[in-house]
């Protein structure tokens, strides 16, 4: 028996139902068709263990991973990254691997999916390319101590 | 069974002092919370006033702390114990099963408030609401927090008991709405707190106390969350329980569906706790695979909001017309705005239309790293936590204080245009805290001492400052209209609780048998607690790694 009610009732229930379910192909699509991944499992590490262990003993240096692919390392401390200024070349795909020597910190690096937290005694990965030549800012955003704010640094986008 | 409820039974009177005890604190939780508030509003409009604070208010991210717990975990929690204690009583109408039981609760609430005031006040827990270790607080933070939780389980179980004891006396009828949403909510916060309390009990406190040394973050950080997660409903079921059973009456209607409203407070059962990872998308050491099975239950979650928003709105709609309502929107000019109770939580209800769907963004899986800790973030929990329930608890206090203290509500039509000055405040000032977001504005940063505060965000702050002034005027003028209510008013209060009268608010539809049963949709829950959280912490605790804590950073 379908009267108005349950018109009504359906007519909002099965978008309700629809518009999540949309986004969520949306998601999946985006996941695993684009690769746009978010961090996942790369490992420990122990923070007193982090000036002995490739690659964070050499914090900033570009690594050649694959063709027109590169590694770097960067450290989260109070109050400072290590390094605080990064090249790059444009166009490059780049692989984050950070870590954190003492509290939790955060790393932002504007206009990229490098949105991502530093745990100590824990490794994060992602990646970013950076298509565009010239700065990039990156902030700390995860609240580390009294000195967080002035917790940042940039990414220099070189043409090549 | 009596049609209107005239009379109010004199037994219930002894649950009036024990609410107001609750409801007491909870006020001046959060006359305390937004001190800081106004320094961090203005400091995001670029005026830092920290300076002249100082004697009192040490740094920047001891008012954030400060801010932080004592809205979301004091302001929130006292206020719906007081409320769903005395929900419970009036829609069951009997005492409770135990009023003793319900002072010991406040009693160990109070304690642990006082505690981690205490703590706070002396800036030796600026950790944040969320404390997350290794940053290091005094141990009186975390015990104090700790026993606000065990206060709120004295609190459940002693609305359980007294539907229990309701139950035995009314074989085959059905609980009422009002103590069915109320025990939902009791149901999914005692599974969710579990997290909260192993992180304490078990990881936080003997480290603080210095009888652990090292400590692992992340697993601290993902039980937090377990708890973190639903905590929001928990703060939020009261408000829908308010909008369910109280609104339709004050709006002078009766409740849409009931049985629609059984299923969406069912849904949260069993849908409000594997979500939590949605917290965690930008954590390391936690599986891609399984973050993306709780951005598919927060995307669950979301439904029973949603048929939340259509029952209301149909309620409000109801009532209207029978108040001679007519056309396809001109009916809104019936609905009763005068009456400050309902406008409100009216307002509320439009700051969580946006609060919702910016929601569902954040649990976008990778969608979520273009929001992330930036203050998108702040201005979607504002709408939620801070707009919808806030405003909804200040409406509630509109007939509830009356009502428990005899004395008429002082300012009548200052008390509708409040909700109104800080719903437009709170408009503009949320937009625009979406909008810095997405120009990475960080959150939970002390902006105008940042060195890298980039010129396309000024103009954006200047807004963010006339949005801030009209919250806080708004939330200057609540505070106002109580204490004018409470010490100047001499008229006597004629209200009502605004319970659905049974047969006249309150249809006698129809309750399919499954909608009035716990244990099937508490078994689901559980179930799939354990889908989407076995994973998490077999990872986890196969891959300890813990790091020594950190104290005197701040
Ligand atoms: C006058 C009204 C208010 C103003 C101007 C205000 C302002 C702010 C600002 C600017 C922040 C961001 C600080 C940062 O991330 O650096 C913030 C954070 C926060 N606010 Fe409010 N707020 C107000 C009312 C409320 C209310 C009523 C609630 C909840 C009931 C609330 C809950 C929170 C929470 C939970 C945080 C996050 C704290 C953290 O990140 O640790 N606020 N508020
Ligand atoms: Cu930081
Ligand atoms: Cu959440």
């Amino acid at each position: 028996m379908i009267n108005r009610k349950t018109l009504l009732e359906l007519g909002w229930i099965l978008p309700s139902i629809a518009i999540p379910v949309g986004m969520l192909v949306a998601v999946i699509v985006s996941a695993f068709g684009m690769n746009i991944g978010v961090p996942s499992q790369a490992g420990t590490i122990q923070p007193a263990a982090i000036d002995t262990t490739p690659p964070f003993d050499q914090p900033g240096v570009l690594r050649q991973v694959g063709p027109n692919q590169y590694e770097v390392a960067l450290i989260g401390q109070v109050w400072s990254f290590n390094p605080r200024e990064l090249r790059v070349p444009a166009g490059a795909e780049v692989h984050f691997v950070a870590t954190s020597r003492d509290v939790i910190h955060g790393l932002h690096i504007e206009g990229t999916n490098v949105n991502v937290m530093l745990i100590p005694g824990r490794i994060t990965r992602q990646r970013a390319v950076f298509r565009e030549p010239g700065q990039y800012r990156f902030v700390c955003h995860e609240y580390c101590g009294i000195g967080h704010h002035t917790m940042y640094g940039t990414v220099i986008v070189e043409e090549r | 069974m009596a049609t209107a409820r005239v009379e109010v039974n004199p037994s219930l009177r002894t649950v009036h002092r024990l609410t107001g005890a609750f409801i007491g604190v909870a006020l001046v939780a959060l006359a305390i919370a937004n001190v800081p508030g106004i320094l961090q509003g203005y400091d995001r409009a670029g005026v830092d006033l920290y300076p002249y604070a100082r004697p009192v208010i040490q740094s920047y991210y001891q008012g954030l702390t400060i801010h932080g717990v004592m809205n979301v975990l004091v302001w929130t929690i006292f206020f719906l114990s007081g409320f769903f204690l005395f929900v419970t009583v009036y829609a069951l109408d009997r005492p409770l099963a135990s009023t003793r039981l319900g002072w010991v609760a406040f009693w160990i609430m109070l304690a642990g408030l006082i505690l981690a005031l205490v703590a706070m006040l002396t800036d030796a827990a600026s950790v944040l609401y969320t404390f997350y270790p290794p940053l290091k607080a005094s141990p009186l933070f975390y015990i104090g927090l700790t026993l606000i939780v065990v206060g709120t389980w004295f609190v459940g179980a002693n609305i359980w008991m007294t539907w229990r004891r309701w139950r035995r006396d009314h074989p085959g009828q059905h609980t009422p709405l009002a103590v069915f949403g109320t025990l939902a909510t009791f149901a999914l916060w005692t599974i969710a707190s579990v997290g909260l309390a192993i992180e304490m009990l078990v990881l936080v406190i003997p480290w603080s106390l210095g009888l652990t040394t090292d400590i692992d973050p992340l697993l601290a950080r993902t039980l937090f969350w377990f708890t973190g997660h639903p905590i929001v409903y928990f703060w939020l079921l009261p408000a829908y329980v308010s909008w369910y059973t109280m609104v339709p009456r004050l709006a002078g209607g009766r409740l849409f569906s009931e049985p629609m409203a059984r299923v969406a407070f069912l849904l949260f059962v069993l849908y409000s706790i594997p979500v939590g990872l949605h917290h965690q998308f930008s954590d390391p050491g936690l599986g891609g695979g399984i973050k993306l099975v709780h951005t598919f239950m927060t995307f669950a979650v979301f439904f029973p909001s949603l048929l939340t928003y259509f029952n209301i709105s149909a309620s409000i709609e109801t009532g209207a017309r029978w108040r001679g309502g007519t056309g396809w929107i001109s009916w809104v000019r019936h609905v009763p705005w005068g009456n400050p109770a309902l406008t409100g939580q009216i307002m509320g209800m439009f700051l969580f239309v946006p609060g919702g769907i910016g929601g569902l963004t954040n649990a976008s899986y990778n969608v979520n790293q273009a929001v992330h800790n930036t203050t998108w973030v702040v201005g979607h929990f504002h709408l939620t936590v801070g707009g919808a329930v806030t405003l909804t608890f200040m409406a509630t206090t509109y007939w509830l204080i009356p009502y428990l203290t005899g004395r008429a509500l002082w300012g009548r039509r200052l008390a509708v245009a409040q909700p109104i000055l800080f719903f437009v405040g709170m408009t503009i000032w949320s937009e625009t805290m979406h909008r810095l977001g997405l120009a990475y504005m960080p959150r939970r940063t002390y902006i105008t001492q940042a060195p890298y505060v980039p010129e396309e965000w000024r103009d954006p702050m200047i807004l963010l400052g006339i949005g801030a002034t009209g919250m806080i005027i708004g939330g200057l003028l609540y505070f106002f209209i109580i204490i004018m209510t409470l010490v100047v008013s001499r008229e006597p209060a004629q209200v009502e609780v605004p319970l659905p009268r049974p047969g006249v608010e309150s249809k006698h539809e129809h309750v399919p048998a499954l909608l009035d049963r716990w244990r099937p949709w508490l078994i689901g829950s559980l179930v799939l607690i354990a889908i989407a959280y076995g994973p998490v912490f077999y990872q986890l605790l196969t891959h300890v790694s813990t790091v020594p804590g950190q104290s005197g950073l701040w």
